[in-house]
């Protein structure tokens, strides 16, 4: 059975110019970059070719640009990294919609002597920004809000968010591995100060991520030991990875066009005749500031895992915001951060594309939705099929 | 990914006795929509008072669906009576086991058929399991998880949430599930265990019996006495201990489950691991 892949808010393919990009750094071209001699340093140059690749993608300074395990690290790094070099403040700002990898981080934070403000969002899953400036004070040492939402690909004004910052004296992080890949992002023209990238988001394997550090941006370094990344991130170099996330960076800026105009139209077409064939349904987050590949629609009366495994049993990988499939029994809190009412919720399904969705993909994801919602509903208590 | 068996894809796929009976002789319906799950089971008797058609409707996730598809097939054929005797953990076992959290959906199927019994019974059942709200998230009364805990012989918070749900919300409730949990095994199950030692040196005889004294003092009897039973020692012959159960204990029906569960555990884990309990009645 052909899979169709909907799930790349998850995680993508790697592109296969990726892996043929990597394949040399393992047995062939295993050198330490840090080396002194011949063999490692001609993989150093491609560390710097790779470094400048991931530079271009959002348009700053490879000198800016440190690489990381994952996009998780990137967050850890910047949280951490910024209170550990404004000991006197003690206050953190975020967002009630943000990853775990911030949000559990910020508000374990909280146990070691830092105040917490989580913002609210409104029910399109917008920032409201008069909460944030009444928010940060002269002890708020970092502001961490992310790009793009994961689950509705929500985008928040990010620029406005970061004026309003740095007008406040804070510095200013996003997590932006949803964004990255999928919309132009100009560090140029940005009041971005720390901006974290996870690889496997944009068809780079999973295992390797960066963080922008804005020049001039005081961090405290996260992991210590050896001089690799100018002392900022120790630990010799994952080679094959740096390679693979520059090809992938080259790739993403080579097909951003195409991200934003036939992969959005299939995901404006799977979206309207989803939402046009079955009943009680709705898309859950703003739908103009969005990613062009991300949506998000609740079916009523039924209960998202069981549509998930009845996708699974078609072929079609998609996730969902239910309590049943998030391991624990609270559904997303992105979900209830926006007030959708509960009924909705548990029936959420999110489906991202990415540049290797197709016409066809389309076309089967249309055309199993309504039979799996109809079925669902027929052994509902509350629901009756359409 | 759900570490699901073949048997309860099965019945997820392919769910049995699906829908509504016209004119049902009881029905049960537990869950709601804001739970993320709800069930909906009826069922009809023919002439010899057995149950001849069960149907269900459920809203919830796939392990959900195969536990009331389960249920239906397990209760056809029993009297009310019989359909009772099922556990959460016999509707488990059927579909081949189910992951531990998703125990709340084996729960789930035995409180609808206790409810639709108890309606065709003429019974009141909310009024049985009423009692203080614990859990706000999800609805969960004291009585419900003190029940839970008992029939599975639960220890942990996480236990309880996996099984009712209480606890897997906000966790604010958390201490009081804690507290419950206590009650219902006497708190000396709370206690930390206290390590054996590597290597047991031999007891003399005054030593084991006092030491076997010394074990139903602190390990049993208070968790006896909660239950407002309690335990004497009568004499200890060997590796046998004899033991009377007085109180609440001598008409509880889990008073094998007590002895065998609790009163031997406690004296293999402390004195030695060759002790029989008998109980002289």
């Amino acid at each position: 059975m052909k899979t169709v892949y909907a799930d790349n808010n998850a995680t993508t393919r790697v592109a296969p110019e990726v892996v043929e990009a990597m394949l040399p750094y393992f047995s062939d071209l295993y050198g330490n970059p840090s080396s002194m001699h011949l063999f490692g340093g001609q993989v150093e140059k491609q560390v710097i070719e790779a470094r400048a690749k991931v530079a271009r993608l959002i348009n700053c300074d490879p000198s800016e640009i440190v690489f990381t395990s994952c996009g998780t690290e990137s967050d850890s790094t910047a949280i951490r990294g910024t209170l550990g070099s404004y000991p006197d403040k003690k206050h953190m700002v975020t967002s009630r919609v943000e990853h775990p990898a911030v949000l559990n981080l910020c508000r374990h934070l909280t146990k070691n002597g830092y105040a917490l403000s989580e913002l609210p969002v409104d029910n399109q899953g917008n920032l409201t920004l008069d909460e944030l400036s009444q928010a940060i004070t002269d002890n708020t040492a970092v502001v961490s809000v992310m790009y793009a939402n994961n689950e509705t690909g929500v985008i928040f004004p990010i620029e406005e968010v970061g004026t309003l910052v740095k007008s406040k004296g804070a510095v200013f992080h996003t997590d932006a591995v949803q964004a990255v890949g999928k919309i132009p992002l100009d560090m140029s023209k940005s009041t971005i100060d720390l901006l974290s990238i996870s690889g496997h988001k944009l068809h780079a394997p999973k295992g390797i991520g960066a963080l922008y550090i804005r020049k001039g941006t005081k961090l405290t370094p996260f992991i210590l030991g050896g001089h690799q990344e100018k002392g900022r991130r120790a630990g010799t170099e994952n080679v094959p990875y740096i390679i693979g996330l520059g090809k992938a960076a080259e790739l993403a800026l080579k097909h951003m066009e195409d991200e934003n105009t036939r992969v959005k139209a299939l995901r404006d077409r799977l979206e309207k005749e989803i939402i046009n064939s079955c009943s009680n349904t709705r898309v859950n987050g703003d739908t103009i500031n969005r990613l062009p590949n991300t949506t998000n629609i609740s079916f009523e009366f039924v209960e998202g895992e069981s549509i998930l495994l009845l996708l699974s049993d078609k072929g079609i990988a998609a996730s969902s915001g239910s309590a049943c499939t998030s391991g624990s029994l609270e559904p997303s809190h992105v979900l209830r951060a926006m007030g959708i009412p509960f009924t909705f919720v548990h029936g959420s399904l999110r489906l991202s594309l990415s540049r290797y969705n197709t016409d066809e993909d389309i076309d089967c994801i249309i055309e199993n939705i309504p039979p799996i919602i109809n079925r669902l509903r027929e052994i509902s208590p509350f629901g009756k099929a359409s | 990914m759900w570490d699901y068996t073949e048997k309860l894809k099965d019945h997820f796929t392919n769910p049995r006795n699906v829908g509504v009976i016209e004119d049902p002789d009881g029905v049960g319906d537990v869950g709601s929509l804001a739970c993320g799950d709800a069930l909906k089971f009826m069922f009809k008797l023919d002439d010899h008072n057995k149950i001849k058609e069960a149907k269900f409707q459920t809203f919830g996730c796939a392990s959900a669906i195969a536990s009331a598809s389960a249920l239906t097939e397990m209760v056809i054929g029993k009297t009310p009576e019989e359909a009772l005797q099922i556990t959460n953990n016999d509707i488990a076992d059927f579909l081949g086991g189910l992951p531990e959290e998703k125990m709340h959906c084996s729960v789930m199927g035995k409180e609808a058929l206790e409810a639709a019994i108890a309606q065709f019974q003429g019974i009141d059942i909310k009024k049985q399991l009423e009692g203080e709200i614990i859990c706000k998230c999800f609805g969960i009364t004291d009585k419900e998880i003190e029940r839970v805990v008992k029939e599975n012989n639960l220890t942990t918070v996480a236990d309880v949430t996996h099984y009712t749900k209480a606890g897997g919300g906000c966790e604010t409730c958390r201490p009081k599930i804690e507290a419950i949990i206590a009650t219902a095994h006497g708190d000396v199950l709370k206690k930390p265990v206290e390590k054996k030692p590597p290597q047991k040196r031999p007891l003399s005889n005054i030593q084991r019996m006092k030491l076997i004294e010394e074990t139903i003092e602190r390990e049993i009897r208070p968790s006896l006495r909660t239950d407002g039973g309690d335990i004497d020692l009568l004499d200890i012959e060997g590796n046998k201990v004899l033991v009377t159960l007085r109180g609440a204990c001598t008409a509880c029906p889990s008073s094998d489950f007590t002895l065998k569960g609790l009163v031997q555990a406690k004296l293999r884990e402390f004195v030695s691991d060759d002790i029989e309990v008998v109980v002289n009645s």
